[in-house]
């Protein structure tokens, strides 16, 4: 088995007229922890679904441990996305369900675990995004930091050795924050998870990634360490993540 | 002149994606029904929340719909100085061939294909759809399948009631409106009917609640734009489903009921 997990060659996707990602490389070995930065609408998120396959790319390959994903069968795709788990940025709770409910959907549907270890599963991972006492709740009787923590349990209930977590802090207050960062920490050092998060939030950036890959106009504008972010003299990067107004970019 | 035909040329190209959109929607349904035995739960809930939850409305519009039918009929049967005996015969057919699946449909369209595109439509712009994906749930699977099964199995079992129903708001009416008792106007519904006709209305239904079913998730899925887009999808399910009922209705019309 390789080291390499995901490679993404010359990826480049439009929307209509809009071209987003601009031919795209990017390599990324089995525990990885990196922090995709980039300004807002610059298509962090577009990027992420590509990932596995929410998304076709227009031209360009995404593999996955290697397999095309474009042109993989239906049941590969299933047991490659058994393998990941995904925060999306909204959260995108199931609403006709509860939060025990949304939490161990994963777990049921994959038949392999019984009611009683589903509940159990359920209640360790809430209880490691502090919202144990949540579990019979509805996702609209939730503020937007609930929703987002319940979303991080979903994506954590399977176990996946792959994480992507669009945004995980956002909307979260300093201190529940730290306690998300120091969860995501914890499952890269404990269980070797390969995470791949989006974040506007440089704090959170250094703690969790040991790789730093910023998006600008469409390509990989930058991709080292959190220590090369900080003395790089791309002065696109320093004005990123000092968060200057003022400097090569603008803001549209 | 130039912008208008551009804008012809749009609407041809959005007319044919979807109808190939929705052809599609039905292979890939077809394609899913192998992977009923793991969704009987979901089946048996759209079933209760598309079925049962649907009588009470498809019960009222049903005695409307029978009286109505009689009370019309008894007033053409005066300027054309026909029996008012016949009453039965012509409002019953008229109630079981046509008027009981075909307005049952409608009435199914606006309350359930409306409510699978808003539902679906909501889950498309909100990320829950990705969501599914994301977890290696088909949302064929998880979300068209039960809804599709469970509108075609259900919109028949409402036009049962619909027939009960208005020929019960028919009885009413002759009754008490047009002076024609109750056993001559049943006399007369018994004398036409014809088991044949029944059953073909109900084909009809199966075939008006497969359309609804795969319309209204066709549109669903397809929703974008926030919730400006799922107010659109929501009345194109409605008025797709309701030109397709009576297209297809009157090719029913022309196959089942030879002249
Ligand atoms: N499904 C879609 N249809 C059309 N355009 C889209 C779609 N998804 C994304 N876009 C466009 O792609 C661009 C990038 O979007 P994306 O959501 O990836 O941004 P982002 O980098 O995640 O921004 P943010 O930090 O604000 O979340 C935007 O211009 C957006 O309008
Ligand atoms: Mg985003």
């Amino acid at each position: 088995m390789s080291d390499q997990l995901i490679q993404i060659e010359h990826l480049r996707k439009s929307f209509g007229g809009n071209e987003v990602l601009k031919g795209i490389d990017l390599t990324i070995s089995r525990g990885d922890a990196i922090a995709i930065i980039g300004q807002s609408g610059c298509g962090k998120s577009v990027l992420l679904k590509h990932l596995i396959r929410l998304l076709k790319p227009d031209e360009g390959t995404v593999t996955f441990d290697g397999q095309d994903i474009a042109t993989a069968d239906s049941r590969w795709l299933r047991e490659m996305r058994y393998r990941v788990g995904v925060l999306f940025q909204s959260a995108a709770l199931f609403d006709s369900m509860s939060v025990a409910e949304n939490v161990g959907l994963g777990l049921k549907e994959s038949r392999e675990y019984s009611p009683k270890q589903i509940a159990e599963k359920v209640a360790e991972k809430l209880d490691l995004v502090g919202l144990g006492s949540a579990t019979n709740k509805y996702p609209s009787e939730l503020s937007g930091g609930m929703r987002k923590r319940v979303g991080l349990a979903r994506a954590i209930a399977t176990d996946p050795e792959v994480l992507l977590y669009d945004e995980p802090t956002t909307g979260l207050d300093p201190i529940t924050s730290d306690m998300i960062n120091d969860l995501i920490v914890d499952l890269r050092d404990k269980l070797n998870v390969t995470s791949i998060a989006v974040t506007h939030d440089m704090v959170s950036a250094y703690k969790i990634a040991d790789r730093i890959v910023m998006l600008y106009d469409g390509v990989v504008q930058f991709d080292g360490t959190p220590k090369d972010a900080q003395t790089t003299d791309d002065p696109i990067v320093q004005q990123f993540i000092n968060g200057r107004a003022i400097g090569p970019i603008q803001v549209r | 002149m130039n912008h208008a035909l551009e804008s012809l040329g749009r609407r041809g190209v959005n007319f044919v994606a979807k109808t190939g959109g929705i052809f599609f929607m039905m292979v890939k349904f077809i394609a899913s029904l192998k992977d009923i035995p793991f969704s009987l739960r979901l089946i048996v809930e759209q079933i209760y929340l598309v079925g049962v939850r649907s009588l009470p409305l498809i019960i009222t519009i049903s005695i409307f719909i029978g009286a109505v039918s009689v009370w019309q009929a008894a007033y053409q049967f005066k300027f054309i100085g026909a029996p008012l005996r016949l009453l039965g015969q012509a409002v019953g057919k008229a109630v079981v061939i046509e008027l009981a699946p075909v307005l049952s449909a409608l009435v199914f369209a606006g309350r359930v294909g409306a409510g699978i595109t808003a539902e679906l439509g909501t889950m498309r712009v909100t990320e829950q759809i990705d969501a599914l994906e994301s977890m290696g749930i088909s949302p064929i699977r998880y979300l068209v399948l039960p809804r599709v099964v469970a509108s075609t199995l259900m919109l028949p079992f409402l036009v049962i009631f619909a027939n009960f129903v208005a020929i019960l708001g028919g009885v009413i009416v002759s009754v008490a409106g047009v002076a024609v008792s109750s056993e001559t106007f049943l006399n007369g519904f018994r004398d036409s009917f014809n088991l044949s006709d029944f059953n073909n209305g109900l084909i009809k239904a199966a075939v008006f609640g497969f359309l609804i079913g795969i319309v209204g998730c066709y549109e669903g899925f397809n929703a974008g734009g926030g919730a400006q887009g799922v107010g659109k999808a929501t009345t194109s399910a409605v008025v797709v489903a309701s030109v397709l009922i009576l297209v297809s209705n009157f090719v029913f019309a022309l196959m089942l009921f030879r002249i």
